[in-house]
């Protein structure tokens, strides 16, 4: 009970902590421009007056949404074929290894380039920046299997396309989960960049919109409050996938 | 003994691992020859790193072997089979199925209603009733190795490879299952080559023991086990046994044997 209390009490003290500090902080140095914490909070109720609010997550999470599946349709299945055979794999990894430090923020001007200022432009850059980190997982996870379940398997005579389904994919369901969590974190923060470049919407595009029209940096910390709020109910979604009885064996250590 | 036909035939077989690339090579095992009759339970006991385990891989098809072949029923192994089942040291259940669905694993080919008979069945067998729809991670040591078992016998395999699955479990519940392997063996009456490095233990489940040496591992002998089941463990047959199997194993530890010289009864 006691614990609780701490666990619920420790991290408020904290953010009030930190909400003073930087309220202070403004106050002192008299900044006109910088918010105070209730002008940032003051900035989202004014982007909801203004109808822009959801409007702007919507389209953000639209971005994420596509480009994400779109990785995790590719992502699982090439990096489960990749990590099994090894032709496969002697023949792609040293390519994925080379375009995977690539920084997506570079991948910018070749996405405006080939996709023009549209939604398209975004989402292949969400597209590639979690397509790496779930394909290598993925790879990882099934060069990792334990042997002992691969040759239980082949003891009952399953092979083939079975064997992908009953074992090999449930065997790395855990670690690819790990992979697409840290995706999907990765694909929030390249969203925002690109949506400072190549749309006109979105929370990206709200606050360098934010800046340039009128320098209205409450608008521009209410964004990114926003941004870190949602990024962090995207990361709690996913981390229900953890719980699930198909997967929880693969975290139990974690948990403990 | 019985007149029960060979069931498994291992004809000179050897060994050698290729060293990683420094031409090392380490040579495991040479010259096993060895016969189990079909129904009877041998046990293979040998020190760490003689290459039991990797011999049993062997028998089981899981492991090519460098020189010999193994015959099981006359015609040589070429691979895993399901009419004969592996339970391995490490525990090979499947963490991400029930306990039921591991059971069912192996007999998924059949009707529904056959394998929820066939799964109920084993369940009871080995003592798991109420626990069929729990995660092996919900399991102690000793059910989850009884889960194994379970699955093992659901397809009804002639022949079970068992390499030390009692190793991980503590005291107590490494005796019970010894008892409980034992009942299933006598009902079931598969045939079963069990490796342990534990002589207590192959004194009290095998029909044979197989004295393994170090390696390059040959078989240093090979012991009856003439003992009614269940056996008295503080029996003098069976010390007597037991001291043969230390003595068989003690000449590997350079001379110093530690029943070599017992003292002369009074």
């Amino acid at each position: 009970m006691k614990k609780r209390l701490e666990v619920l009490l420790l991290p408020l003290l904290v953010v009030f902590l930190f909400v003073s500090v930087w309220h202070i902080a403004v106050k002192v140095s008299g900044s006109e421009i910088f918010p105070t914490p209730v002008e940032a909070i003051a900035g989202i109720a004014e982007l909801f007056r203004y109808g822009v609010l959801f409007k702007y997550i919507v389209a953000s999470l639209f971005r994420v949404s596509i480009g994400f599946l779109l990785a995790l349709i590719i992502g699982i299945p090439a990096g489960l074929l990749i990590g099994w055979f090894s032709r496969a794999f002697y023949a792609f990894n040293p390519i994925i290894q080379v375009l995977r430090p690539i920084s997506p923020i570079a991948w910018i001007p070749v996405a405006i380039l080939w996709f023009g200022l549209s939604d398209l432009a975004p989402i292949f850059l969400i597209f590639l920046s979690s397509l790496f980190p779930i394909l290598t997982a993925t790879m990882a996870a099934v060069q990792n299997i334990q042997l002992v379940y691969l040759r239980a398997a082949s003891n009952f005579g399953v092979r083939g396309l079975a064997l992908f389904k009953k074992i090999i994919l449930p065997a790395t369901m855990p670690q690819i989960i790990t992979g697409v969590r840290l995706a999907l974190g990765v694909a929030w923060l390249v969203v925002v960049a690109a949506e400072m470049i190549a749309v006109n919407s979105g929370l990206g595009y709200l606050i360098i919109d934010a800046r340039n029209a009128g320098k209205r940096y409450d608008l521009v910390v209410a964004g990114m409050i926003l941004i870190g709020a949602i990024g962090l109910c995207l990361d709690l979604l996913i981390r229900r996938l953890q719980r699930l009885d198909e997967v929880r064996w693969g975290f139990q250590s974690m948990m403990q | 003994m019985t007149t029960a036909s060979i069931k498994i035939h291992l004809r000179d077989l050897g060994m050698t691992f290729d060293g990683k690339g420094n031409g090392t090579s380490i040579r495991v095992f040479e010259r096993i020859t060895l016969e189990a009759r079909e129904g009877e339970f041998v046990c293979i006991v040998g020190p760490s790193g003689c290459g039991k385990t990797t011999l049993l891989n062997i028998i089981a098809g899981f492991v090519k072997a460098t020189e010999g072949d193994v015959l099981i029923d006359g015609s040589p192994v070429h691979g895993p089979d399901r009419r004969r089942v592996f339970i391995f040291q490490e525990c090979g259940i499947f963490p991400w199925l029930t306990v039921e669905q591991n059971i069912g694993f192996g007999i998924m080919d059949r009707s529904r209603r056959e394998q929820k008979e066939h799964i109920d069945h084993y369940i009871t067998m080995v003592g798991l009733t109420g626990f069929g729809n729990a995660y092996p991670s919900e399991l102690s040591g000793g059910m989850r190795q009884r889960v194994e078992i379970a699955r093992a016998l659901v397809s009804n395999p002639d022949v079970l490879y068992m390499d030390e699955p009692f190793g991980a479990l503590d005291y107590f519940t490494r005796l019970r299952m010894r008892a409980e392997l034992i009942s299933i063996w006598e009902r079931e009456k598969k045939t079963i080559l069990f490796v342990t490095h534990d002589v207590e233990e192959a004194v009290q489940l095998a029909d044979r023991v197989v004295v393994m040496s170090r390696r390059p591992a040959t078989i240093r002998t090979v012991i009856d086990v003439r003992l009614p089941r269940p056996r008295d463990l503080d029996s003098l047959h069976y010390i007597e046994v037991r001291n043969k199997i230390f003595e068989a194993m003690g000449l590997d530890h350079s001379g110093l044997g530690v029943h070599e010289k017992s003292p002369a009864p009074l």
